[in-house]
Formats: structure tokens, C-alpha cells, sequence
């Protein structure tokens, strides 16, 4: 008798099985088509779109960091052009120097060389002629001498005096 | 696994905070009523019945106690083989509060607070009784639209505020408290119980979270819309652990059918040993969800008339001293035991429904 005590506690009773199934029912399909499908959908998409936005942020960091590292490494590349073609610029103009201080060197060596030659050859050609004008001059002396030498011997040797002394002027 | 045990409390606390000031005007009321049950208990006999009293205030009852010898009368809805009879629940008591027959297709008095059918003389008519189909709209159903409208009013106007403020903006209002608890129930309880299909289950298991959720809270609330026991009462808690086994075996795969009645991996003695355990388990995972929230529920109101009573076992004022504090101190945890019920329906659920709908890999599981 005591469980018929606590009877209506365990005991469904049948309006109320018959009210919660509808009330469970009609929650059920009016909330998941009003409530839980928009609220799930717009929560879902907008995590989904954090997750882009995060993934774009991501990718676009990682491009500007790619970006940043291809840049240096193209200065770098500039810089070591830069140094070789200096280098280069150098090495040529210090050839070139040494190219026209070599040629002009040769030029140099070569227009003393002709002076030189041309001295000499005037220098010989001036000794021959003054060879020879010495021996005209002997020639006419001897012949002056041999004439006076002829008529007076004093005068003779006044007249060699003379003419030493025109040679000495000469 | 921390994370969303840190969402659980926040959600906890959150709601804790907002039923704060419930058990004091519980206090209050169950002050009123239990002091009026002892004037009655005087007049009529002298004696206050503990065990009486606290069933009164658990049980389902005909018409909505408001204060004193105010209460709502409810409509009485019986669907008889005379077709259906519909009438007010204050014909059934007298201006005493004491039942009395009321005559119509037939004659109906409560015993113990039961419509049942009279004879001519006031006795309980069996015959008659079995012909009756008691639909009424009690304390309890009528307790259960008042949640079904407050669920269908925030949720339709939070699914609305989604619609028109779009994804982009952050949640506001009622929707930024809303919305924590769904996804708390999307990625602490669905996806690791039931795994990446769980959208489909979604909004069973949020409906029937908040269901239970907004009915556990509306009985810790001792006055209308409140005080009945709803998520207390076996024929709630019964509806609920049929629908669970519904969608839990109606999308049962065939691992799930073939774990039960012919477990892969074992001998075939132990396959017939082990089918009707399993086929027993079937229906005892429900079952047990249909009392784990009934017991605790009801568990938690006794605890605190209980307490209540004290005041009016001792006789004397002064007991309220102890009476009130544990009271109080017993209605905070049963608010926390009323999202914890809600949580571990739902939990459960999710559970057994992933269970149901794995994809198995014998290989990796024997």
C-alpha cells in the first residue's frame, strides 16, 4: 500500500505524456526551421569567415615576407653587380692607361730614335761638308801660299800669319 | 578539453548569477504556503503530515496554487466514450478546497488528487474510470506551454536578429547570451560525442537542451509561471528518453545493429551470450535517462521542502535560523544542478547518438 502512496510521483500519466510529446514536437520543428538552422548557419559562417580572413592575413604576411626576402636578395645581386662592374670599369681604365702609356712610350722612344738618327745623319752630313770645305780651304790656302811663297818670302810668312788668322775667325 | 570546461562554467556561473535571487523569494513563498498548511493541518487534524505536504508540492495538480487560497483554475479536457468533456478544474473543489462530484457525460471527483469517475454515492466507479482519457491541462502542461512559449519567443527572435544583422557584425543582446551556450553545446557536446556529422543532431539535442534547461529552472522558481515540477515528473522525463531513442536507433547504422545482436570479434557463444545484454541496453540508456532527470529533479525540490518543514516539525519560528540558510545553500546547487541535469541529458544523448552512428574500423577497435 505505501508504493500506491507514491503512486502519481512514478506513474506517467497519459495527458501528460500526450502534451509533451506535441509541445516537444512542435518546439522541435518550428525552433530547427526559425532558430537553430539560421542561428547555426550564420555562426558557422561567420567562424568560417574568421578563418579565411586569419588564413588570408596568413598568406598575405607570408607573401610580404617572401616579397621583402626577394627583394633583398635582388639588391644584393645589385650590389655584387655594382662591385663587379667597378671592378671591371677599374681593371679596363688601368689597362687603357697602361696601354696608352705603353704606346705613348713606344711613340716616345721611337720619335727620339728618328731625332737621334737625323741628328747624326745631319751631324755626319755637316762634318763631311765641313771636311770638305776644310779641304777647299786647305786647297785654296795651299794654293794662296804656294802663289805668295813665290813672289816673297817675307810676305810669305805675313800673309800665312794672315790667313791663319782669317781661319781662326772663320 | 580545459577550454570547454571553462566554457561550462562560464555558462554555469553566467546563469547561476541570473537565478540568484530566486531562492530568496522561494524562501518567502514557501514560508506563506507551508504556514497556511499548518493552519489547515490544525483545523482538519491537529497533525502536519511531512511526507503529505512535500508530495502535494511536487505532484501535478488540477488548478495553479497562486498565494493563500488563490489559485488559477485550469481547463479539464477528458476525451470519453460520450466524446469530449470540457470544463473548469474549479468545479471539482469545493469553496474548503475539499472535492466535491461534478456532474457532467459523467461524474467526476478527485481521489487524491486524481480525476477519477464516482458512483451515486461519492465511491470510486473503476469501470467507468477505464473509459475516461484524462488530457487535462494541468499545472504541468500548462507549465510546459509557458516554457515552449518563452523558448519559441527568444529563439525565433535570436534566429531573427542573425537574419537581419548578418555575419559580419558581432552578436548583441540576447543573442550574444544565447549564442555562447550553442556553441558550448555545438563544440563541447556534439562534435566529440557524435563526431563530424554532427549537424544533423543539432537541433534536436539544442531543443531538447533548453527544454529541459528553461523547465528545471521555471520549478526552482516557487511561484507562477514557476513551481511546478515539471523536469521532475516521470511522464516529461519519459517523452524526452523516447524521442532520444527514436533518433538514436532510427539513424543506427549497421555496425550499431550488428554490435548488438552478433558482436564482430567474439566467439559465437559469446555473440549469443552478449545479444540480449546488448538488446537490453537498448532500451535501459533511455531509461536511465528518464530517471536520472526525474530522481534529481525531484530529488532536489524534496530537499528543500524538506528543509522547509523542519520549521513546522520543531513547531517553533527559531528553526527557521537553520531552516532558511541550508534552503537557500540547497537552491543554489539545485541551480546548479539544473543546467548540470540539462548538460548530462544532453551529453548522454550525444552519446549514445554517436555511438549509434560511427563509422567502425573493426580493425582498429578488437
Amino acid at each position: 500500500m505505501y508504493f500506491l502512496e507514491l503512486d502519481p510521483l512514478v506513474t506517467p500519466s497519459i495527458g501528460l505524456l500526450f502534451w509533451s510529446t506535441v509541445a516537444f514536437l512542435v518546439l522541435f520543428f518550428v525552433l530547427r526551421k526559425m532558430a537553430w538552422k539560421p542561428i547555426l548557419n550564420s555562426i558557422t559562417e561567420r567562424e568560417q569567415g574568421i578563418e579565411d580572413a586569419l588564413s588570408r592575413a596568413d598568406k598575405l604576411k607570408a607573401d610580404m615576407s617572401k616579397m621583402a626576402s626577394e627583394n633583398e636578395a635582388l639588391m644584393q645581386k645589385a650590389r655584387e653587380e655594382r662591385a663587379v662592374m667597378i671592378k671591371e670599369a677599374k681593371e679596363a681604365s688601368d689597362k687603357m692607361i697602361a696601354e696608352a702609356k705603353e704606346k705613348a712610350k713606344g711613340e716616345y722612344d721611337r720619335i727620339v730614335g728618328d731625332a737621334q738618327q737625323a741628328i747624326s745623319q745631319q751631324k755626319n752630313a755637316a762634318l763631311t761638308e765641313v771636311k770638305n770645305q776644310v779641304g777647299a780651304l786647305v786647297i785654296e790656302v795651299s794654293e794662296k801660299i804656294l802663289r805668295r811663297e813665290l813672289s816673297n818670302k817675307e810676305e810669305q810668312e805675313k800673309y800665312i800669319k794672315e790667313l791663319a788668322q782669317s781661319v781662326a775667325l772663320n | 578539453m580545459r577550454s570547454s570546461l571553462k566554457q561550462l562554467l562560464t555558462v554555469a556561473f553566467g546563469l547561476f548569477v541570473v537565478f540568484f535571487a530566486i531562492p530568496t523569494l522561494a524562501q518567502n513563498h514557501s514560508d506563506t504556503t507551508a504556514e497556511q498548511h499548518k493552519e489547515v493541518a490544525h483545523k482538519s487534524e491537529g497533525e502536519f503530515n511531512v511526507a503529505e505536504t512535500i508530495l502535494e508540492h511536487i505532484k501535478d495538480d488540477y488548478s495553479w496554487h497562486l498565494f493563500g487560497h488563490t489559485s488559477v483554475s485550469l481547463p479539464v479536457i477528458l476525451y470519453t466514450d460520450k466524446g469530449l468533456d470540457i470544463f473548469s478544474s474549479k468545479n471539482l473543489l469545493d469553496e474548503h478546497h475539499e472535492p466535491v462530484v461534478y456532474n457532467s457525460k459523467y461524474s467526476y471527483k478527485l481521489f487524491e488528487g486524481k480525476l477519477k469517475v464516482a458512483k451515486a454515492d461519492g465511491t470510486l466507479d473503476e469501470e467507468n474510470t477505464a473509459k475516461i482519457w484524462d488530457f487535462s491541462i494541468t499545472k504541468n502542461v500548462a507549465s510546459l506551454f509557458i516554457s515552449v512559449i518563452i523558448l519559441l519567443v527568444v529563439f525565433i527572435s535570436v534566429g531573427k536578429a542573425y537574419n537581419k544583422r548578418g555575419v559580419t557584425s558581432a552578436p548583441k543582446g540576447l543573442q550574444s547570451f544565447i549564442e555562447p551556450v550553442i556553441v558550448f553545446i555545438r563544440d563541447g557536446v556534439a562534435k566529440p560525442a557524435i563526431g563530424s556529422h554532427y549537424g544533423k543532431f543539432m537541433p534536436f539535442l539544442l531543443t531538447i537542451f533548453f527544454l529541459i534547461l528553461i523547465n528545471n529552472f521555471l520549478g526552482l522558481i516557487p511561484f507562477m509561471p514557476g513551481g511546478a515540477n515539471l523536469s521532475g515528473n516521470i511522464a516529461f522525463t519519459m517523452i524526452l528518453a523516447v524521442f532520444v531513442f527514436i533518433v538514436v536507433n532510427f539513424n543506427g547504422n549497421k555496425h550499431y545493429w550488428q554490435h548488438i545482436f552478433w558482436m564482430p570479434g567474439m566467439h559465437w557463444s559469446m555473440k549469443l551470450f552478449l545479444a540480449p545484454i546488448e538488446l537490453v541496453g537498448v532500451f535501459v540508456k533511455p531509461i536511465s535517462l528518464m530517471i536520472r532527470l526525474f530522481a534529481n529533479i525531484t530529488a532536489g525540490h524534496v530537499l528543500v521542502l524538506s528543509l522547509i518543514c523542519l520549521i513546522f516539525i520543531f513547531k517553533t519560528a527559531y528553526a527557521s535560523a537553520i531552516a532558511v540558510p541550508f534552503a537557500v545553500f540547497i537552491s543554489l546547487i539545485e541551480c546548479l544542478v539544473a543546467f548540470l541535469q540539462a548538460y548530462i541529458f544532453t551529453m548522454l544523448s550525444a552519446m549514445y547518438i554517436g555511438m549509434a552512428t560511427v563509422e567502425h574500423h573493426h580493425e582498429d577497435h578488437h
